[in-house]
């Protein structure tokens, strides 16, 4: 965050110091630094804006196999909130991204304190809770299809270790199957939450600790009313960054449960796909994209807003 | 006083072992699924449907690492990952070394050639990290077949290069803003130009960075499925598309041990990286987080 508030001091406008007649050379030099920012600025306006604007258009067509440019008003949309499979992914959306969310921020703050005891070792631990996030969420969905298999994954182990008649079989439980995402996005996810909260904690001043030891408060005391609250912006960054990971999940889903049993552990991003490229429903898949887009931004803007706008400290 | 200090530093002991326990008990979590691929994959499928999850295999043999190289099914073809991974290979090189150098040199711009409406350009290229893809891909789709490289390397390399510039840009960005003003300020005096300034002075302060980016977009671009799935088809697809297929082809019999050596196959690449320098991975991940 430091980075940002360093300012240039001068903004140099253009190739400075050659103040003798200008030649060809030099209004090429002076012109350089925009020509070669160009072709990416170019990008970012076409493929991102421009693509936004073209899916928002695409939205408001009949368009089904192939894009049909007529204007059919809010149709698409009506028939998105008219399909029960668009409700409950977004309903899954909501429980799997809410207690991701909050999972993932428990248990990242409680790794990170733990680990800021003056650990032995700390370097090994973090690299081992920090891995899964090397791997693609296709790997991790399959190693957890096969140790979430209703036969011979968790529920055998548990079966072997005497308990008879426990049952596992969230994989095959329509109500249960979108958890099984959270546990395995949990594991991928949780070691990265914990090293920005660790980053976090070795940025606090150590005097004021030491101020608050010497005045007599206890551990505990400190880390509540001292320590964590320093944390706000972590909490912002990393809270941000899950919300993002949660609406775009989608290689999870589709390697975990493929949506299923059924359309029971559906999420927006899986609904786009199948819709836009496997039913060939191009309409309904550009209004569902649009829908993913606003819930980003419905998400992130207010949280954006209400942090931006509070005094930066340090 | 004596015993004072006697219970408080049993205390202490105490707390330090939940602590230390607490710690060895989460790792042995994070480890679990990594244990468990790693046996399953050394099993055969008598010993797998016999034993249970944690049990060590009684005969280890690679066959399973075989069958998912070159001749497990992906759908239809059963020539194993073999292909797919270097199809792999073969976009995200380009990608992530393209989008490095364009992103260095976009964040040279940004920091030391500063113009008007610099500022704003980088505001609007960093929305970029944050829209859901989805909302690009049905015109993507369409402009890579008017363009005629829907479904080939070029594609998904044009595709990764657009989309990873915000976030390569982002990293040099704020990693030139560190370096003083007076370095460059001294050799504009002098009549340096902009290249010469790039590649004689910034180059060569750039080493950490460039590492971060190339290990940042690598893993990206290597695991990601959504593109690859959207935008290429068949015998052209990524590893990830393929590792998939391999899981969900549903003719004949699972086969766990195949399933799981596929699955390691495709971590490799990014699992070695992140054993060789998984300092420069935290970095870039915390460097993505931290929205400048």
């Amino acid at each position: 965050m430091d980075l940002t508030a360093q300012r240039m001091t001068a903004a140099p406008e253009s190739g400075a110091g050659t103040e003798a007649k200008p030649r060809l050379g030099d209004r090429i030099d002076a012109w350089l630094p925009k020509i070669v920012l160009a072709p990416t600025f170019v990008c970012a306006l076409v493929f991102i804006y421009g693509y936004i604007l073209w899916t928002a258009v695409l939205s408001l067509t009949p368009s089904r196999m192939l894009p049909k440019y007529e204007f059919a008003g809010l149709a698409q949309f009506e028939a998105l909130f008219a399909n029960e499979r668009w409700w409950l992914a977004l309903k899954n959306l909501a429980l799997f991204g809410g207690t991701f969310v909050l999972v993932c921020l428990a248990v990242g703050l409680l790794l990170a304190i733990l680990l800021d005891q003056k650990i032995r070792g700390e370097g090994l631990i973090r690299s081992i809770y920090l891995y899964p996030m090397a791997l693609s969420f296709i790997v991790t969905g399959t190693a957890w299809k096969w140790i979430l298999n209703p036969e011979l994954g968790i529920e055998r182990l548990l079966h072997d270790g005497g308990f008879e008649n426990a049952r596992f079989d969230w994989l095959i439980d329509p109500e249960m199957a979108i958890y099984t995402v959270v546990v395995a996005a949990v594991w991928q996810s949780s070691g990265f939450v914990m090293a920005l909260f660790l980053a976090g904690l070795r940025g606090i001043d150590d005097s004021i600790i030491k101020a608050a030891q010497v005045d007599g408060a206890s551990m505990p005391t400190i880390y509540r009313r001292i320590i964590i609250p320093s944390l706000r912006p972590v909490f912002f960054s990393s809270f941000m960054i899950l919300t993002h990971i949660a609406v775009k999940s989608f290689d999870l889903v589709m390697a975990l449960t493929n949506g299923g049993p059924g359309f029971s552990s559906d999420v927006p991003a899986t609904f786009m796909y199948s819709f836009a490229f496997t039913r060939n429903q191009i309409g309904l898949g550009a209004a569902s994209a649009m829908m993913m887009l606003m819930i980003v931004v419905a998400v992130i803007v207010p949280f954006m807003y209400s942090e931006l706008r509070r005094p930066r400290h340090g | 006083m004596a015993e004072m200090t006697s219970t408080r530093n049993t205390g202490q002991l105490v707390g330090r072992t939940i602590v230390y326990g607490l710690l060895v008990l989460v790792c042995f979590y994070y480890l679990m699924p990594l244990f468990v691929m790693v046996t399953t994959s050394l099993k055969s499928l008598d010993e797998i449907r016999a034993g249970n999850l944690l049990s060590l295999p009684q005969d280890p043999n690679l066959d399973a690492w075989g069958k998912a190289w070159s001749s497990a099914c992906t759908g239809v073809q059963c020539e194993g990952l073999a292909g797919f991974f270097w199809n792999s290979v073969s976009f995200v090189v380009p990608a992530v070394l393209m989008s490095t150098l364009i992103g260095a040199v976009n964040g040279y711009v940004l920091t030391m050639w500063r113009f008007r409406g610099s500022d704003l350009l980088f505001g609007l290229l960093m929305i970029g990290c944050f829209i859901p893809f989805q909302v690009v891909l049905l015109p993507m789709a369409r402009t890579l077949g008017a363009m005629g490289i829907a479904n080939s390397t070029t594609g998904l390399v044009f595709v990764h290069v657009v989309y990873g510039l915000a976030f390569t840009t982002l990293f040099f960005r704020n990693y030139y803003v560190t370096i003083p003003d007076e370095l460059v300020k001294a050799a504009k005096i002098d009549g340096a130009g902009f290249w010469l300034i790039f590649r004689r002075i910034i180059l060569p302060l750039s080493a950490p960075i460039i590492v971060v980016s190339i290990i940042w977009q690598f893993t990206q671009v290597w695991n990601d499925f959504l593109f690859g799935v959207v935008f290429s088809s068949g015998d052209r697809q990524p590893i990830t598309v393929a590792l998939n297929n391999l899981v969900n082809t549903s003719t004949g019999v699972k086969e766990y041990n195949v399933d799981m050596a596929a699955a390691i196959i495709a971590a490799l690449p990014t699992l070695f990286v992140y054993v060789v320098a998984g300092k420069y991975f935290v970095r870039g991940l915390t460097a993505g987080a931290v929205k400048g």
